[in-house]
């Protein structure tokens, strides 16, 4: 399968191209790197010495952090965020894996691409413009899919955003504008899967269902743990979504709802800059600790 | 490797046998049939094709509601069908009144919006893949530290950066100029890491120590053999690159507040303000909701352009065979 390695590279000379390697690749990732540390690494320092400080720049170790948990809005959040994590989390890995080999099936043809492009649209529509939108789909008396909202049981605008249903609206509206990219990441992976493997799994009798299964999922996994690593922090960072419904429905649902309207509300409101980074840094933390351990159970480091 | 689990589908037939997927059970006993049996065929292809049409609605029934709405009146779009077209007389007139709001400012938005992107594009281009092609392809002193530095700064809450950021842009001088967005725009660690996995899992490593063995230079072997390898990615760096700036919003609002400079994204944000549903305050300055309905479109018609573009470049089986003997 593999092109035979001539083993008659020598030892020395195997060695001299290493550090001949390790040249070029200080050289391509060079113009990045000073990126990376500009608009990157120096901004999030600068947001961690704020959370760590008063706003006269004293370091105040972490009483920033104290503050921000004993806001009476802190615990509710914590627990928003997570219920809504478990939603999203799942819905995302779920159905776009699924959609995406649904549409390999299709083939290249003209009616997978059209499809991977109407199932994209959304992911075009970005803050102002999905406010209005949902706006209207939630509202049973203009939405136009008012006779389902009315067959699940829902008459009014109040009644679809009952507390208990946030966390699945949520997830269905991030899941819309979300989801078409991630397909489109997914999809592409597929269609680098080489077409002999796949043809060795058909020669085994495998069908389709057990082809994705035991052939193509585990060769998306890295592209999968990526995109669970990103949705995390995404979920974690919940906003846009209960912003926009505490605006359509003028406070009533939504408000302060999740960790990242607190540091909004913080920073903006407040005018308290060092709480809201070290709210910031805590979600980062979150974060950073579920994304360890999935990398360190995927090999998702290694150059294979 | 891509040939990792070359031997899984053999050694796991029996192990799919016991679960109660449709597509399994005509297959028992029978491993060298190929085919289904056409009966249970057409049924999948029916389930197939249900399952992926209910997600055609679900993704572009409200999308169709937003293009409808346009063509209404702000009385028509809360009284009419919500699925019915209202007429091109009232585009017109949204149309009019969307260009009357601050004399052509949609336009010129539009334009903003073009020319950060574009030139952010392509210095992220020249930046991420190489960049991502290093990660994965070669061993250097720094690399692990590079990508954990990456993953870091991807999942700090981008909220939170837009401070800092403003006041690292503020020392050197250029709050107010393009370069206040397009700069931190280029930096596009998404992307890097969509290359660095694309070459982790779909170029042979094999590939480029063929290459180094018969005498090319680390840059020729890049420029020659793994560019040409890496189209579909660069297309999907490209195409997500030109997405995350266009439609950014928070860094520009920050950074340009000045009417003339906005990008589309802020611009269509002041337009919302200035609806009075959603802003009761605003006086005679309003825009109504169907003309924000139109601006909205008008914003997102260049990304889904450009995502038709993109999609000629996502071709598959680029590396068919590429390591065959």
């Amino acid at each position: 399968m593999t092109l035979t390695h001539s083993p008659a590279g020598s030892a020395t000379r195997r060695r001299r191209g290493t550090a001949r390697q390790s040249r070029a690749g200080m050289a391509f990732v060079a113009a990045y790197a000073v990126l990376l540390v500009a608009f990157g690494v120096l901004p999030t320092a600068y947001a961690v010495y704020f959370a760590f400080t008063d706003a006269g720049g004293k370091v105040t170790g972490f009483a920033n952090f104290v503050t921000a948990g004993q806001d009476f809005r802190f615990l509710d959040a914590v627990s928003h965020v997570a219920v809504y994590l478990v939603f999203w989390l799942l819905s995302l890995v779920v159905f776009v894996v699924a959609l995406a080999l649904l549409l390999h099936r299709l083939g290249s043809g003209s009616a997978g691409k059209a499809l991977r492009f109407l199932y994209y649209i959304p992911g075009a529509l970005a803050g102002a413009a999905s406010v209005l939108v949902w706006l209207f789909m939630l509202d049973p008396t203009v939405s136009p899919v008012s006779s389902l909202l009315g067959a699940l049981g829902f008459h009014t605008f109040g009644e679809v955003i009952a507390p208990g249903n946030l966390p699945v609206l949520f997830t269905v509206i991030a899941f819309w504008t979300g989801a078409g990219g991630w397909i489109v990441v997914m999809y592409g992976a597929l269609d680098n899967i080489p077409t002999d493997v796949m043809e060795a799994a058909r020669i085994d009798g495998a069908g389709a269902w057990q082809t994705a299964w035991h052939v193509q999922i585990p060769m998306l996994r890295k592209w999968i743990v990526y995109m669970v690593i990103l949705a995390f922090a995404g979920g974690a960072q919940l906003f846009v979504e209960p912003q926009l419904l505490s605006l359509a429905s003028v406070g009533v649902a939504g408000r302060d709802y999740s960790l990242n309207q607190l540091t909004y509300d913080f920073a903006f409101q407040m005018n308290n800059v060092n709480g809201a980074a070290a709210v910031s840094v805590e979600l980062l933390v979150v974060s950073v600790s579920a994304a360890a351990v999935f990398v360190a159970r995927s090999g998702f480091f290694d150059a294979e | 490797m891509p040939n990792k689990s070359f031997a899984v589908p053999a050694a796991a037939t029996p192990h799919a046998e016991g679960e109660p997927g449709a597509m399994s059970r005509p297959r028992q006993r029978t491993p060298e049939r190929r085919r289904p049996r056409p009966r249970r065929r057409v049924a999948s292809r029916l389930l197939t094709g249900s399952v992926l049409a209910v997600f055609v609605v679900f993704f572009v029934l409200p999308v169709l509601w937003l293009v409808l709405a346009a063509t209404k009146t702000d009385q028509q779009l809360v009284h009419d069908n919500p699925l019915s077209f209202g007429s091109f007389h009232a585009l017109k007139a949204n149309w009019d009144a969307l260009t009357a709001f601050q004399d052509d400012a949609v336009l010129q938005w539009l334009g903003n919006s073009a020319l950060y992107s574009v030139i952010s594009l392509v210095i992220t281009l020249g930046v991420a893949v190489p960049a991502g092609y290093a990660l994965a392809m070669t061993e250097f002193r720094g690399r692990h530290t590079l990508l954990v530095a990456t993953l870091v700064v991807m999942l700090m809450p981008n909220a939170t950066l837009v401070v800092p950021l403003f006041l690292e842009i503020n020392a050197v001088h250029l709050i107010g100029t393009m370069w206040s967005i397009i700069l931190p725009y280029s930096f596009y660690p998404f992307g890097v890491y969509l290359t660095y996995i694309y070459f982790t899992t779909a170029v042979p490593k094999d590939l480029l120590a063929a290459a180094r063995m018969d005498g090319c230079s680390e840059f020729r072997v890049f420029r020659h053999i793994a560019l040409p390898l890496a189209t579909p990615v660069i297309a999907l760096v490209g195409f997500f690159g030109f997405v995350a700036d266009w439609t950014n919003y928070f860094l520009p609002y920050v950074m340009l507040p000045e009417s003339s400079q906005m990008p589309v994204q802020v611009g269509v944000g002041t337009l919302l303000s200035s609806v009075p549903s959603f802003n009761p305050t605003v006086g005679d300055l309003a825009i109504q909701r169907p003309q924000l309905a139109l601006a909205t479109l008008v914003a997102i018609t260049p990304v889904l352009i450009v995502f038709l573009f993109a999609q000629r470049f996502l071709v598959s089986g680029m590396l068919a065979g590429a390591t065959k003997e």
